[in-house]
């Protein structure tokens, strides 16, 4: 029987073939709109702006946008507190999250999730979690609904290494398993749960885990989006032709805080790491070097496509400033359906 | 305020309080240990524990998973055979991962047993909204905890009822509950440098008055205490009671207040409906009955998951000027 544990991604260089170059130039874009974006979110925090706290994705962009080109516009994803880059990669607009954020009437949720709690059932995301874990049950349940309706979705669910603590994650692969359900899971290492590192609070191989219920398991380099895509696009492909579910390992590095907050972080990681990911594995930085590189864009085309993002984002801001907050008559709408 | 507390001659705040009667405590008996998310190097998100792996290691103060059902089960067992755990859940909406630990494990286990089995442990953890972190980050889920008979549930309202109660329940042979308020970590106030403890099912009376008693829980205790004030410049004098436990609940206390103004609001953070504001407000109803000169009002938070967007979540928790507000109306002063 063939193992079904893990290994590298290799096979890069074929999967690729075939992809436009329209295409990688939308995956700059939507990588520099989360990053540019988060700058913002973390302006508006400094500025006292934004009411409360958010969990910066920046430095994870290949993840989510690699991930989810991927997929159809009807998959479905489940987010995380982190969950920014998986909302706008999957399809969310700037101007609404920003209202979001702000608590106004336009955002996402009319104000009432926040940060933590972006929901867009149209682009299929079914929400972000501030539940570590928390979308794992939803995530795999999305699986077995589009099984039984036969509808060819596939369901991505996204969470940090932390959420390999909680116990639910492991009910729902065997259920996932048993069931030949059309679920990834998307294990995000960033290497810190919180204030921790990853390694203090995970026994074993991370690899090992997918591999006791039988779950196929690829593992990315998760700052380089060709390698991200690629592999998704194959394991994608596997799912929604029925093998089941798959275990997808993207690692990666979170270049600010825990939260806008957490500004004093020597005592957990050191400046030294910061700066050799932000300095070496930026993956902007390394999908811009390819892509000049490869004569796929030229600097310029960048460079245009980077103010794009920065004008779509002011824009986005200012729509949110200006946004009303929600009429009082909103708090008790909603609490039943 | 308590008469103890009214003598010490230094003032420090409620995170230092919590700190130091675990210190105090871990000191005292070698089998005391905290378990939790972060506690260690990072002393918790909001700072609580900072310290503390320093003096008792790793060992003692140790970093879990992000595995709430997990090591919640772990402290029940440590518990049962010697050990006296401090379980850290960072957020009182992450209980309900551990609740069955909690409620089927570690609150029936010595009376399943016929008396033979015990756990004695703390569950430290907080409640509170309005700090804008949107509803699995906000909630008030004491009363859930006080349904559960074999669980003790404590409430503290200031620094000094902190430190002490949390020595009690440490000491205490039975699974606890405690419960502090976010919001209230950087509150500062008199705790003597010298020990004592806080016995369970004894409220304070944070303040004397004569016309209406104001029962406060945790959080709404300062709330209250504004309401007082306010009321005061109407010539309403208000006494406000702490209950500082749920279970067990000192009834007499605040029946006996009851009776002595006549009407009462009972103000607590938790969702008004079946929650203690109702538990309470029948406690004072039963008792006070042929006493009373207006029906007994709940105000808790509504009966809503708690919105992010600030224009909304300060609607959903009592304020000052609406307890006192309904305070003035029982009064019959509109
Ligand atoms: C069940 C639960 N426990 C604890 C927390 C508090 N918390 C929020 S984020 C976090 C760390 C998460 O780490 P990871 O899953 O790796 O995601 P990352 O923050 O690294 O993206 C913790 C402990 C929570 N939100 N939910």
């Amino acid at each position: 029987m063939r193992r079904t544990a893990p290994r590298t991604e290799t096979q890069q260089a074929d999967t690729l073939q075939g992809v436009a170059r329209e295409q990688w130039l939308q995956m700059y874009e939507q990588m520099i709109r989360i990053r540019v974006f988060e700058e913002q979110v973390n302006e508006l925090y400094r500025s006292a702006k934004m009411p409360g706290l958010a969990h910066l994705y920046s430095g994870q962009e290949a993840s989510a946008v690699g991930i989810c080109q991927a997929l159809r516009p009807d998959d479905y994803i489940t987010s995380t507190h982190r969950g920014h880059g998986h909302c706008l990669a999957k399809g969310a607009r700037v101007d609404l999250m920003f209202a979001e954020l702000l608590g106004k009437t336009p955002g996402y949720c009319r104000g009432k999730g926040g940060s933590m709690h972006i929901a867009d059932p149209e682009a299929g995301n079914l929400g972000a979690n501030a539940i570590v874990g928390g979308g794992a049950g939803i995530a795999t349940g999305a699986a077995l609904s589009a099984k039984r309706r036969g509808s060819g979705q596939v369901s991505v669910c996204f969470f940090g290494e932390g959420a390999l603590g909680q116990g639910v994650l492991y009910e729902v692969m065997n259920m996932a398993a048993l069931w030949t359900l059309p679920v990834i899971y998307v294990c995000e290492n960033n290497l810190y749960n919180e204030y921790t590192h990853y390694s203090e609070v995970t026994a074993g191989e991370l690899r090992a885990r997918p591999a006791a219920f039988g779950i196929r398991c690829a593992e990315v380099d998760g700052q380089d989006v060709r390698a991200v895509y690629a592999t998704t696009r194959r394991v994608v492909e596997q799912v929604r032709g029925g093998e089941g579910p798959a275990f997808l390992i993207s690692n990666t590095y979170r270049f600010f805080g825990h939260h806008v907050g957490d500004v004093n972080r020597a005592y957990y990681r050191s400046k030294d790491e910061e700066q050799e990911w932000k300095g070496q594995r930026d993956p902007l930085a390394i999908m811009a070097g390819w892509l000049t590189g490869d004569g796929i864009a030229d600097v310029g085309t960048l460079e245009e496509i980077e103010r794009r993002a920065r004008a779509e984002v002011a824009s986005g801001v200012e729509f949110a400033l200006a946004a009303p907050y929600p009429d009082p008559g909103e708090v008790d709408q909603h609490v039943y359906a | 305020m308590s008469m103890l507390s009214a003598v010490a001659d230094r003032e420090i705040t409620f995170a230092q309080a919590v700190r130091e009667a675990l210190a105090e405590e871990m000191r005292r008996d070698p089998t005391v240990f905290i378990l939790g998310e972060d506690v260690a190097e990072a002393g918790t998100p909001f700072k609580v524990l900072s310290g503390l792996v320093e003096e008792f290691g790793p060992e003692r103060v140790t970093d879990t998973p992000i595995s709430e059902a997990g090591f919640t089960g772990i402290a029940v067992g440590a518990a049962m055979t010697g050990l006296r755990p401090v379980v850290d859940i960072m957020f009182g909406d992450f209980l309900p991962l551990a609740m069955d630990q909690i409620v089927n494990q570690a609150a029936k286990v010595h009376y399943m047993s016929g008396g033979k089995l015990r756990a004695p442990m703390v569950v430290r953890t907080n409640l509170g909204a309005t700090r804008r972190s949107a509803a699995q980050h906000s909630q008030s889920l004491h009363a859930l905890l006080s349904h559960i008979p074999g669980l003790k549930v404590v409430l503290p309202s200031t620094p000094y009822d902190a430190k002490g109660l949390l020595k009690t329940a440490i000491r205490d042979e039975n699974p606890v509950v405690f419960f502090e308020d976010k919001l209230m970590f950087q509150l500062k106030g008199p705790v003597p440098e010298g020990e004592y403890t806080i016995p369970f099912g004894v409220a304070d009376v944070k303040r004397q008055g004569t016309d209406i008693t104001l029962v406060a829980t945790s959080s709404m205790v300062q709330v209250a205490l504004d309401a007082a004030r306010i009321l005061e410049k109407d010539g309403i004098s208000a006494e406000v009671i702490d209950p500082r436990t749920t279970v067990p609940l000192d009834a007499r206390t605040i029946v006996e207040s009851a009776k002595k103004t006549g009407r009462a609001i009972v103000v607590d953070e938790g969702h008004e409906r079946y929650g203690v504001t109702a538990e309470i407000a029948s406690v004072i109803a039963e008792g006070a009955f042929y006493h009373l000169d207006a029906p007994v009002r709940r105000m808790g938070a509504m009966n809503v998951p708690v919105p992010f967007s600030p224009a909304l979540e300060d609607l959903t928790v009592p304020t000052g000027e609406r307890v006192a507000a309904t305070a003035r109306a029982l009064c019959g002063r509109t």
